[in-house]
């Protein structure tokens, strides 16, 4: 057999292997009552922490990520590291906030953030606007994913538009069929096969001289190109982009409905908690991989056409050894599956439970609520291949950057509501409407690198070469105006809504009296203010 | 509802540092020293990593509430 195929064997088997997986997922601790959106969304509510720790390590470290970070590092040096220092801020955020978010949603039945803003404060309509925040920012997220398995496939030698449509037709089935439960155990999959892989580009950059030299090298080649703004350390004027995209993305994960999901499956607090403290084992991961893009830079290693993504399977595909490849491309396909998956849920759960409940069929069953999820997730997940097959790629990536803008605007809301009730309803949909208005605009307003066009990239330049994060700047307007309308708005005597939530929810744990069994209360009455006193 | 009352809520405090120390590399942003050829701005990194297991996991400890184990 030739190196290829060996390749391309391992890489078939171990895909073969995966689907097995996805489909036997639902038989996974089959629930007794599987028709219910709270099972299928998030899993019933019942993993444990190694459940969690992969599934949440699936969706958030996805193929995108490890593909995309280090081609950011390949090209530009320093400031493509920026995702590492973003993902280790949000681990001790995660334990502070997620374990409060996991309390009140396990107590009030809650899905989404959208929810979670409805009823604290009381305004199914804010409600219904970061639910379409929510979704139209997933929706590019999920295209990016699929573009990285686009880049992943085409290395291996399925290049066209068939392999990613049965790749994404797949992962559906499996989602429609076994829920959250799916991706579950694919990150278990993913992640051994992802630590091998690691554990492979650690050998590789051994045996070929080392980090000493990757950096000697590298630091030679910056110091050659031209652009002021590359090299191995932040320019000086560097400082302010790079620490407000840091900022600005550690929140957006506060906000992705994807990030929730899978901290709202947690069967108890201290599943959360301890999953905080664990997470940073994947920042490492990030980091070593972030690092690859210099050893790919240091031994000359070229993208195909020029696209950047194509370098880590390049990399791989070069230096090696041929099944060590092929257990790499599968991680890497896994890797942009498993966030697919829960992304699209996520969505799925947004609109039926913010959208379609409130709105559309106030007297839906949690039967007629799974069954719209799963439709939902799967319109999400073909939409979302529509969109890189039908547009240009690049544009799936400004829509990407576009929606990380656009979710930073319901921060107030779905973050800083979980510390106060105190702002207004009014007031935070006027904040997210000024918010999303500032954003667009300064984004509309970024020229190309080539100096003509609009929406080239989401740095806003300040003059001198100095940046900043467009979607930090229209956080802190679409702040100041909630703050100020909220004031105004009380000193108006404009009454706020009624918030459901009372403080103790907060604190919550699975086992207090009244919540051992909650799904058949939860999918009657969510929103009852007292659902322990009722039982 | 009685909720239990945490041992000491102010060990919370402590998780300012693994929030704020990834977010130094204005300080952070140097070679030397270099860390098996691993520049310090890019090693720094790791540490604060590390930091942030050891910081969590100890406050996870201090502040354990009623059900852990």
């Amino acid at each position: 057999m030739t190196d290829r195929e060996i390749e391309v064997g391992v890489f078939l088997v171990l895909m073969a292997v995966v689907i097995v997986v996805g489909f036997g997922a639902a038989r996974w601790r089959a629930p007794e009552d599987p028709h219910t959106l709270e099972e299928w969304g998030v899993g019933g509510r019942a993993f444990g922490n190694w459940a969690i720790w992969f599934l949440l390590g699936g969706s958030m470290y996805s193929a995108y990520t490890f593909i995309a970070v280090p081609a950011l590092t390949y090209g530009i040096g320093a400031i493509g590291f920026f995702a590492v220092p973003f993902a280790i801020v949000t681990t001790p955020l995660t334990f502070f906030f997620t374990v409060r978010a996991w309390s009140v949603a396990r107590r009030h039945g809650f899905l989404t953030h959208s929810e979670f803003a409805a009823a604290r404060f009381g305004s199914p309509g804010l409600g219904a606007a970061v639910a379409i925040a929510g979704i139209l920012a997933t929706m590019p997220y999920v295209a990016v994913q699929l573009l990285a398995l686009q880049a992943v496939l085409r290395t291996v030698g399925f290049g066209g538009e068939w392999p990613l449509l049965a790749a994404v037709t797949v992962v559906s089935v499996c989602t429609f069929r076994s829920g959250l439960r799916a991706p579950a155990l694919l990150s278990v999959v993913k992640d051994v096969l992802m630590a091998w892989m690691l554990l492979t580009a650690l050998l590789v950059v051994a045996m070929f001289g080392g980090w000493d030299r990757v950096f000697r090298v590298s630091a030679d080649h910056f110091a050659a190109t031209p652009s002021p703004a590359d090299g191995l350390l932040l320019p000086e004027t560097g400082h302010l982009g790079f620490l407000t995209l840091v900022i600005g993305s550690a929140l957006a994960i506060f906000a992705y409905p994807h990030a929730l999901v899978g901290m709202l499956a947690a069967k108890d607090r201290a599943t959360v908690r301890r999953n905080a403290a664990a997470l940073p084992v994947y920042c490492l991961a990030l980091a070593v991989m972030a690092l690859l893009g210099f050893f790919a830079l240091s031994r000359g290693v070229t993208p195909v056409d020029g696209d950047l993504n194509t370098v880590v399977p390049r990399l791989i595909h070069e230096f090696f050894p041929s099944w060590s490849a092929g257990v790499a491309y599968a991680a890497l396909s896994v890797a942009a599956l498993i966030p697919a998956a829960v992304m699209s849920i996520a969505a799925a759960n947004a609109f039926t439970r913010s959208l379609f409940r409130p709105y559309l069929r106030p007297d839906a069953s949690p039967a007629t609520e799974a069954r719209v999820g799963r439709w939902v997730s799967l319109i999400v997940k073909f939409g979302a291949a529509a969109l890189i097959l039908a547009v240009d790629p690049a544009y799936s990536v400004d829509l990407q950057l576009i929606g990380g803008v656009v979710i930073l605007q319901t921060i107030p809301a779905v973050f800083l509501g979980l510390l106060t009730g105190w702002f207004h309803r009014s007031a935070l949909i006027a904040g997210l409407v000024t918010g999303l208005g500032v954003g667009l605009l300064m984004l509309y307003d970024i020229p190309g690198a080539d100096g003509t066009g609009h929406f080239g990239g989401s740095s806003w330049p300040l003059g001198d070469g100095v940046t900043v994060y467009v979607g930090v700047v229209a956080l802190v307007v679409n702040l100041l105006v909630v703050v100020l309308a909220t004031v105004l708005l009380r000193a108006a005597g404009v009454p706020g809504g009624r918030d459901a939530t009372r403080p103790d929810d907060y604190l919550a744990d699975a086992g207090d009296s009244g919540l051992q069994r909650m799904d058949g209360l939860i999918d009657g009455t969510p929103r009852d203010p007292e659902p322990a006193g009722s039982r | 509802m009685p909720t239990p009352a945490p041992r000491s809520r102010h060990w919370q405090w402590l998780l300012v540092l693994p929030v704020a120390a990834p977010l130094l590399t204005p300080l952070a942003n140097r070679i030397e020293p270099t860390l098996a050829g691993v520049p310090f701005f890019f090693w720094y990194q790791f540490a604060c990593a590390l930091l942030a297991i050891v910081v969590i996991s100890a406050v996870h400890v201090a502040t354990r509430e009623r059900g852990d184990d």
